[in-house]
């Protein structure tokens, strides 16, 4: 590999479940002027920009970086579109950094968004395709029997997910760009609606309006600022939709790539190793499903742990510090949220979310059925 | 420095209606014949990519029905662009760059016959202010037609001159689909669809699929004698708004030329992709080809244009001339939005 890669700006919008206020060039512009004026930049010192969002159905314009040009200042220059469902945000992220390590580019702003407030995106997920049984159900009726065959292979306890959901709110009360600001008792979640058993209607990612960016450079520009967020490590997998045998509790995409991105990190004990991670929860009991894949326990004891608050602030295995997906969800840009949070976490500029000391962390997007995984880990120190 | 290069290419005879094959149809058989020309499978293949349109096919996740037609089982790394898989090959070779990865797979898919694609892709404008407009992608590129003849650059017989050359020159294309011999004439005697195009200045549209398979120095010379290597690829972008632009040249064609090396030495054949036939003299003069250069022999667009993967296959095409020895060095090109915002440029040569 030519070059390393660090991560010198960073920005978010204030999510919202709408921001009327902007158009999708002013969402975008938004979170991408915050990471360009935290690296000490403008447009002009920009080589590529690398834009991720997913299905253009959500916002009903195909192809949006055609639209998204003018705004993101890259006339003139590359502006490449990346769609991987909803790991886009981090797959976005990765070919943004292997510009950079290739040596093609030498400073890049990505950038992903979302606009569900001028989409309906239940309406896009759930399309009449000929020959196949129409999933009216959304993201939630597909994923809630995986949850149910993880508690019962298991035996899980079946507060877990309600566990997760109020730990991720009262994260999210400390992140002031989270959409949901809000303090729920464990017996104010297990009271909510169930919607698609076992998910209750607060163990929910709400729908947002959001974008993300960040500025990446070679070791060159990396002395701009004091704190860069160096990547160690990038991996993406992707495995069929259907095949025999394929396991979507535990998926090997997914042990794969985080197998891959810890070789690369030189980690061979994550949960010792990686100090807090940002991991796409977008239905509480994913937290555990991905404790287990993720390899910071052995299968069975992601619930135990997080029954156990050790996935709290405090605990020995910090994640979604941020609030996470279950606070904020811009889809597209919910992965490279989980790459920002990580990388602001190794920079030391996670405010009131900081996990002190963090010098170690793990960004993870996953996407579609659990078929697509995007994850990288970053550092505070040069590699 | 690695160098890569294209060491096998295969696509899917162009057709009006490809009435039975879903995705994963698609990019089965051009996947694997492309892999089977160099003795490769999926297992071989260090990374994937591919580069489709939803709004084209007419569903979400289009391209999540396409790894089904991959062996992506036990998984790969794997990444898709919502652009022309001529994209998708940019960030192939760039993640072959790295140099711990041999091998790559490039693909895409494009089914025209499921809509109004001239509508659908009004769906690229600017959702607030123009979109409502209803600016179609003929009647866009009418309007860059009409300022190629207000500023007197063409005349309307060029026009009709380069469709009748592309639709002859497509007759040795068997993946072609609109071929002939026209007559500029009878060409200019159409009545006009959107002025100044008349319907033989404007592509046809097409259902079809290509693959391409890449590789890395020693390897690629394993795999065949005579490597397509790519010694220049860029792309660049011009703003969206037609207003603030000069439809008469394309200046992002000029600089990804120019960066990719287009005029550093002699060029033996061009593959263009011109969905619109006035789009040719713009290409032309942005990236500087010489008179002796041979245009889009295959037919380029004008012969067959499967939205997505037009733009991959003038890369195969001009690939293809390099691999079996016609050409010594070939310049492929794909466009995306209207009258031409987007370009990429890639410079390919024998040994």
């Amino acid at each position: 590999m030519a070059e390393r890669c660090a991560v010198i700006g960073i920005g978010q919008t204030h999510h919202k479940e709408s921001r009327p206020d902007l158009s999708l060039a002013g969402l975008v512009r938004e979170a991408a002027l915050r990471a360009l004026e935290e690296a000490e930049m403008t447009f002009a010192d920009i080589d590529a920009v690398v834009l991720g969002t997913a299905p253009d159905m959500f916002e009903g314009v195909a192809m949006p970086e055609l639209y998204l040009a003018d705004a993101l200042g890259a006339a003139g220059k590359p502006i490449f579109r990346v769609h991987t469902a909803g790991s886009v945000g981090g797959s976005t992220t990765i070919v943004a950094t292997h510009l950079v390590q290739a040596g093609v580019h030498q400073k890049v702003l990505t950038v992903a968004f979302e606009k569900q407030s001028e989409a309906n995106a239940m309406w896009a997920l759930s399309p009449a395709i000929p020959f196949q049984p129409q999933l009216v159900a959304g993201a939630g009726g597909y994923f809630a029997p995986l949850m149910r065959s993880y508690i019962r292979r298991h035996d899980a306890h079946p507060d877990t997910g309600c566990v997760v959901a109020v730990k991720d709110r009262d994260n999210g009360l400390l992140n002031p760009y989270a959409h949901l600001h809000l303090h729920q008792t464990l017996d104010e979640v297990r009271a909510s609606p169930m919607l698609w058993d076992p998910i209750r209607y607060s163990e929910t990612c709400p729908s947002s309006d959001g974008a993300c960016a960040m500025v990446l450079v070679n070791d060159a520009n990396a002395a701009r600022v004091d704190n860069p967020a160096w990547v160690l490590g990038t991996s993406v997998r992707t495995e069929r939709t259907f095949f025999a045998g394929r396991d979507q509790v535990n998926p090997v995409a997914g042990r794969q790539c985080a197998k891959d991105v810890y070789d690369q990190a030189g980690i061979t004990n994550p949960l010792r190793e990686i100090d807090c991670a940002e991991v796409y929860v977008p239905f509480s009991w994913f937290e555990p499903m991905w404790l287990e894949n993720l390899g910071f326990c052995e299968p069975g004891e992601g619930w135990k742990m997080t029954m156990d608050g050790k996935t709290r602030r405090d605990g020995v295995c910090p994640f979604n510090m941020s609030g996470g997906v279950m606070c904020t969800n811009p889809i597209g840009a919910s992965g490279m949220i989980r790459f920002a949070e990580a990388a602001r976490q190794v920079r030391g500029t996670a405010d009131a979310h900081q996990i002190d000391g963090a010098r170690r962390a793990l960004g993870h997007a996953y996407g579609g059925g659990s078929q697509f995984f995007a994850m990288w880990v970053v550092g505070s120190e040069r590699p | 420095m690695v160098d890569v290069a294209i060491v096998a290419f295969a696509q899917l005879p162009s057709v009006r209606c490809n009435p039975v094959a879903d995705e994963a149809e698609l990019v089965q058989p051009v996947t694997k014949a492309a892999m089977d020309a160099v003795g490769l499978t999926q297992s071989d293949i260090g990374f994937t990519c591919s580069g489709s349109c939803d709004y084209l096919v007419g569903r979400p996740f289009s391209f999540v029905a396409a790894v089904d037609g991959l062996q992506a089982c036990p998984p790969i790394r794997e990444s898709h662009v919502e652009m022309d898989g001529a994209w998708a090959l940019y960030e192939a070779f760039v993640r072959l760059l790295h140099g711990d990865l041999d091998t790559a797979l490039v693909f895409s898919f494009g089914k025209c016959s499921v809509g109004p694609v001239p509508d659908i892709l009004n769906v690229q404008n600017d959702p607030y202010c123009v979109q409502s407009l209803g600016l179609d992608s003929i009647s866009a590129a009418a309007l860059q037609a009409r300022a190629l003849l207000d500023a007197g650059k063409a005349t309307e017989r060029d026009f009709a001159e380069i469709a009748v050359r592309c639709r002859r020159d497509a007759k040795d294309n068997p993946n072609a689909h609109l071929k002939g011999d026209f007559d500029v004439d009878a060409i200019l005697a159409e009545p006009y669809i959107s002025s100044p195009l008349r319907k033989s200045l404007c592509s046809p549209l097409s259902d079809a699929a290509a693959a391409i398979v890449l590789a890395t120095g020693d390897k690629a010379r394993a795999l065949v004698d005579r490597p397509a290597w790519i010694r220049g690829i860029d792309h660049r972008v011009e703003p969206h708004s037609l207003g603030a632009r000069d439809l008469t040249v394309s200046p992002s064609t000029l600089i990804a030329a120019e960066r990719a090396g287009v005029g550093r030495d002699k060029v033996d054949v061009a593959e263009l992709y011109a969905p619109f036939a006035p789009q040719e003299i713009i290409l032309r003069e942005a990236l500087g080809l010489p008179g002796e250069a041979a245009v889009n022999p295959s037919g380029g667009a004008l012969a067959a244009n499967s939205v997505m993967t037009a733009g991959l296959i003038r890369l195969g095409e001009a690939a293809q001339r390099v691999l079996d020895g016609r050409a010594d060095r070939a310049v492929g090109h794909a466009t995306s939005g209207a009258c031409l915002q987007q370009n990429l440029v890639a410079v390919m040569e024998g040994e």
